[in-house]
C-alpha cells in the first residue's frame, strides 16, 4: 500500500519536473522570450521589426540561432513585478519610462553599461533627452524604442470661425489664454448666436450670464484630457525636485503654474466646466473633446495623430509648441519612451541585448517608429523616413524632442505616489477647493518626509552591501 | 493508540492531505508572511528587511491612510443599515403571495450575477451628470438641477452606495430563506390576539429571523470594509480623494508604490478592525439572537 503511494506521487512529481525542463537545450535555437506592452498597430509595428530580425539569423556566442517571439501583455508592471519575484521573467521587456527607476533602484533590471561597451553604442547616436531616460544612477538599464514628445494640438476650423489666423500659434500663455477666450463660445437663453467669452466678460454681468447661457465650445481646458496634470510647473520654470534630496511641489514656478490652472475654473465656473465637460466621450472615440471640436486646443502627444486620422478624419489641424509663461522658455515638452530592459533572471541576457541592439540600428527604428507612427530616437535619420511618415506633423514634435528644455518624468522612487499627490492637489485647486501655494506646500511636506524615508532605506541597503 | 487507530490517523490525514496542504500553501503562509512582511521594508522584488514598527509609526502620520479609513468608516456606516433595511424589506415584499412571484425574485436576484465590472461601467454611465438615467429620471422628477454625481465631492461615496444597494441579491435571498422558516402557526396565534402588522414584525418576524440577520450584519460588515471594485474602476479614490477606500489605499501602497511592508501593516490593522467589529456584534448577538430549536 504505502508503496503504491509512494511511487505514485514520485511519478507525479517527474511529469511536473518534466514538464518545465528546459525544451531548449537539445535544440540549436534560442528562444528569446519579448513582453510588449502595446496591442493593435503598434504592436503589429513591433512584430515587423521582429520578424526582420529573426528573418536575419542572428546566432549567439555558441552559434545557436536566436529567435525572438513577443507576446503582448497588458498591465506589464504588475505582470513584470510578479514575473521577477518569482524568478520567471521574460528576456526583454518593454516599459514605461517611469518604470525604470522604480525597477532599477530595487534591483530588478539588468545593468547594460558592459553591454553597451561591446556593442559600440554610444550616447551620441541619440536624442539627448532619450538616452538620459535610461540612465538612473550612473548607470544604463535599457535602450529606447518609440519616443513621444507633447505639443500644443489646435484646430483650424475653429481658429477661422473664431477670426483667429489658424497658421498662427500663440506665443506665450498669456496670447494662449486670450485665444482661449475668443475660442470659448457660450449660447445665452433666447439668442441664436453664440457669444464668445472674449465679447461677454466686457459685461458687467458677464458672470451670471456665463450661469444662465450653455458652453457650447472651448478654447482650452487644462482637464482635457487632463493627463500630466503634475507638469504643468515646466512650463513657467517650475520643477518638481532638485534631482537629488529635495522635494520641490512648491517652488514659485509650479505656484504659478497651479494659479494659472485655477484660473480657467475662476474665469469659467467650475460647474459651468463640468456640465460641459460631462457631454465628453472618452478619449479613443469620436466623441473626445478635441476631435469632436468641443475643445479647440489641447496639450497631446505625438499619437493624437493616430486619433485624429481614426476618428476625426479629415480634420483640419496643426501642432506647435505649447507655449510658456511669457514666451521666457522656448520649445518646453515633456519627452518620455518606451524602454527595451533585461530584467533580473532573464534566461538569455546576451541574446536579449543582441535584439535590443538590433531594434536600435537605424533600419529597424525607423521601421518601428514609423509603424507607430512616432520620430525616431536616434540623431542619424534617413532622408524619406519623413517623406514617408502620415503624420504631416511630425518634424515639430522631433524638434521638441532635441530641445533643452525637453523635460522627462522625474527619476524618483516614489514617483507613483508623488503622481497620485499632485493629481489630489491638481483636483483641489480645479475645483476651487484651495489655494495652489497652500496645498503644493502640503504636497512638498508628505513627499519631502516621503522621499527622506526612502533615501534612508536605499542608504541602509547599500551598507549591508 | 492502537496500531489500527494509528493506521486509521495516517490514512485520514492522508485523504485530507491535499486540503490540508492547500490551506497551508494558500491560507495558513500568506498570512503568516504577511503578519512578518508588515514589520519589513518589502518591495516584492528585494528580499524584506526588517524595520520593526517602522511601518505602523508611518501609518498613524500618514494623511492618506486616515483619510481611507475615514472613507470607509462613512461607507460601512451607511452601507450596513440601509443594506439591512433595503434586503430586508424587499425580501419581505418577495415573501408575499402574488402571482409571477417567481419573475420578481429573479429580477432582484439578477443583478448580483453581473460581473463587478460590467456592473460598475453600467452604473458609470447612470450616474453620468449630462447624459445619465438617474439624473433624466430626477429631472423629470422636478429636480432641476441633480449632482454630477461621481466628479462630485459630496455625491461620489452616496453614488457608490447606490450601486451597491443594487447588487444586494444574495442578502435577500437568505433573508428569504429566513422569513420561510418563520413558523405560521405563531403569526396566525398573534393575528388571533388581534396584532397588527408591526407587531408581528417586531415580536415574531424579527426574533426568528435574528439568526439569518445576525449573519448578514457580519458579512456585511467584512464586505463593506473591503469595498475596492466599484471605487477602482468608477472613479480611481477620486474626486479629491472621496473615495479612497482602505482597500483601495491598501492596494495602491502594494502594487504601484511596491510597499509590500507598508501594504501588510494596513492589511493588519484592517484585520484587527474588523475583528474587533465583529466581536462587538457576537457580544450584542448573544442577548439578542434567537436560535429556536437550539
Amino acid at each position: 500500500m504505502k508503496k503504491v503511494i509512494v511511487l505514485l506521487f514520485a511519478t507525479i512529481l517527474a511529469f511536473q519536473l518534466a514538464g518545465c525542463a528546459d525544451k531548449e537545450q537539445n535544440s540549436d535555437t534560442v528562444k528569446v522570450v519579448y513582453w510588449e506592452k502595446w496591442s493593435g498597430f503598434e504592436a503589429d509595428a513591433m512584430q515587423a521589426v521582429i520578424d526582420l530580425f529573426n528573418s536575419r539569423k542572428f546566432t549567439n556566442k555558441d552559434g545557436k540561432l536566436i529567435h525572438v517571439e513577443m507576446s503582448t501583455v497588458s498591465e506589464i508592471d504588475r505582470r513584470l513585478l510578479t514575473a521577477v519575484a518569482g524568478g520567471n521573467p521574460p528576456d526583454v521587456a518593454g516599459v514605461w519610462t517611469w518604470l525604470v527607476t522604480a525597477y532599477a533602484e530595487k534591483g530588478a533590471l539588468l545593468p547594460i553599461d558592459d553591454h553597451l561597451r561591446e556593442a559600440a553604442i554610444t550616447e551620441d547616436r541619440y536624442i539627448p533627452v532619450f538616452w538620459e531616460i535610461c540612465k538612473y544612477k550612473g548607470k544604463m538599464w535599457g535602450l529606447p524604442s518609440t519616443p513621444a514628445s507633447v505639443a500644443l494640438h489646435w484646430n483650424k476650423r475653429l481658429f477661422r470661425e473664431a477670426g483667429l489666423d489658424p497658421n498662427v500659434p500663440p506665443s506665450s500663455i498669456q496670447e494662449f489664454d486670450e485665444m482661449a477666450e475668443k475660442l470659448t463660445l457660450i449660447k445665452l437663453p433666447g439668442q441664436d448666436k453664440a457669444v464668445s467669452f472674449y465679447e461677454l466678460k466686457g459685461k458687467p454681468d458677464h458672470e451670471d450670464l456665463l450661469g444662465q447661457g450653455t458652453i457650447i465650445q472651448m478654447g482650452f481646458l487644462p482637464s482635457e484630457p487632463g493627463w500630466w496634470p503634475w507638469s504643468w510647473g515646466y512650463w513657467f520654470g517650475g520643477e518638481l525636485w532638485n534631482g537629488k534630496e529635495k522635494v520641490t511641489a512648491d517652488d514659485p514656478g509650479n505656484v504659478k503654474a497651479y494659479e494659472w490652472v485655477k484660473s480657467y475654473s475662476d474665469k469659467y465656473g467650475v460647474d459651468n466646466i463640468k456640465k460641459f465637460s460631462s457631454s465628453f466621450g472618452t478619449f479613443a472615440s469620436p466623441q473626445n473633446a478635441f476631435l469632436s471640436s468641443k475643445v479647440a486646443m489641447v496639450r497631446e502627444g505625438v499619437w493624437m495623430y493616430n486619433f485624429i486620422d481614426k476618428y476625426a478624419t479629415g480634420m483640419d489641424w496643426d501642432a506647435a509648441p505649447f507655449p510658456s509663461d511669457g514666451g521666457k522658455l522656448k520649445d518646453v515638452t515633456y519627452a518620455e519612451a518606451d524602454i527595451l530592459v533585461i530584467p533580473i533572471g532573464a534566461r538569455h541576457p546576451d541574446e536579449a541585448f543582441k535584439f535590443i541592439s538590433f531594434v536600435n540600428t537605424q533600419e529597424a527604428m525607423e521601421l518601428l517608429c514609423e509603424g507607430q507612427r512616432k520620430f525616431t530616437p536616434l540623431k542619424n535619420v534617413s532622408e524619406d523616413f519623413y517623406a514617408r511618415h502620415k503624420n504631416p506633423h511630425i518634424r515639430v514634435f522631433r524638434a521638441l524632442a532635441e530641445s533643452p528644455n525637453a523635460f522627462t518624468t522625474p527619476k524618483m522612487v516614489i514617483w507613483q505616489e508623488y503622481l497620485r499627490e499632485m493629481s489630489f492637489a491638481y483636483e483641489m485647486i480645479r475645483d476651487l477647493k484651495a489655494e495652489p501655494e497652500e496645498v503644493l506646500s502640503d504636497v512638498r511636506k508628505t513627499m519631502q518626509k516621503r522621499l527622506e524615508r526612502e533615501l534612508e532605506m536605499s542608504k541602509r541597503a547599500e551598507e549591508r552591501r | 493508540m492502537t496500531k489500527e487507530e494509528k493506521r486509521e490517523l495516517i490514512k485520514g490525514i492522508l485523504f485530507t492531505s491535499p486540503w490540508l496542504l492547500g490551506f497551508s500553501i494558500f491560507v495558513i503562509y500568506p498570512v503568516a508572511a504577511s503578519f512578518y512582511y508588515s514589520f519589513c521594508y518589502y518591495s516584492v522584488i528585494q528580499p524584506p528587511r526588517f524595520i520593526g514598527l517602522l511601518n505602523y509609526k508611518d501609518l498613524l502620520t500618514d494623511p492618506i491612510f486616515w483619510k481611507s479609513l475615514w472613507n470607509t468608516f462613512y461607507f460601512v456606516i451607511f452601507m450596513i443599515p440601509l443594506g439591512f433595511v433595503t434586503s430586508l424589506s424587499l425580501a419581505m415584499l418577495l415573501n408575499t403571495k402574488v402571482r409571477g412571484m417567481a419573475f420578481y425574485r429573479m429580477v432582484f436576484f439578477v443583478p448580483s450575477l453581473v460581473p463587478m465590472v460590467a456592473g460598475s461601467i453600467l452604473w458609470m454611465w447612470i450616474f453620468n451628470g449630462e447624459y445619465g438615467l438617474l439624473n433624466n429620471f430626477l429631472i423629470k422628477m422636478g429636480i432641476p438641477n441633480p449632482p454630477n454625481w461621481l466628479v462630485d465631492v459630496n455625491f461620489a461615496k452616496p453614488a457608490i452606495i447606490i450601486m451597491c444597494l443594487w447588487g444586494l441579491g444574495q442578502t435577500i435571498v437568505i433573508y428569504l430563506a429566513g422569513l420561510q422558516d418563520v413558523p405560521v402557526a405563531l403569526i396566525e396565534a398573534a393575528e388571533l390576539d388581534g396584532a397588527n402588522w408591526f407587531d408581528k414584525l417586531w415580536n415574531i418576524t424579527i426574533p426568528m429571523i435574528s439568526p439569518v440577520i445576525y449573519f448578514n450584519v457580519i458579512m456585511a460588515i467584512i464586505g463593506s470594509f473591503q469595498i475596492f471594485s466599484q471605487a477602482y474602476i468608477m472613479t480611481g479614490g477620486g474626486p479629491q480623494r472621496s473615495t479612497t477606500f482602505y482597500a483601495l489605499y491598501l492596494y495602491q501602497t502594494a502594487f504601484e508604490d511596491l510597499r509590500m511592508g507598508y501594504a501588510s501593516a494596513m492589511a493588519w490593522i484592517l484585520f484587527v478592525i474588523i475583528l474587533l467589529l465583529t466581536m462587538a456584534v457576537q457580544r450584542i448577538s448573544k442577548e439578542s439572537v434567537y436560535y429556536h430549536g437550539g
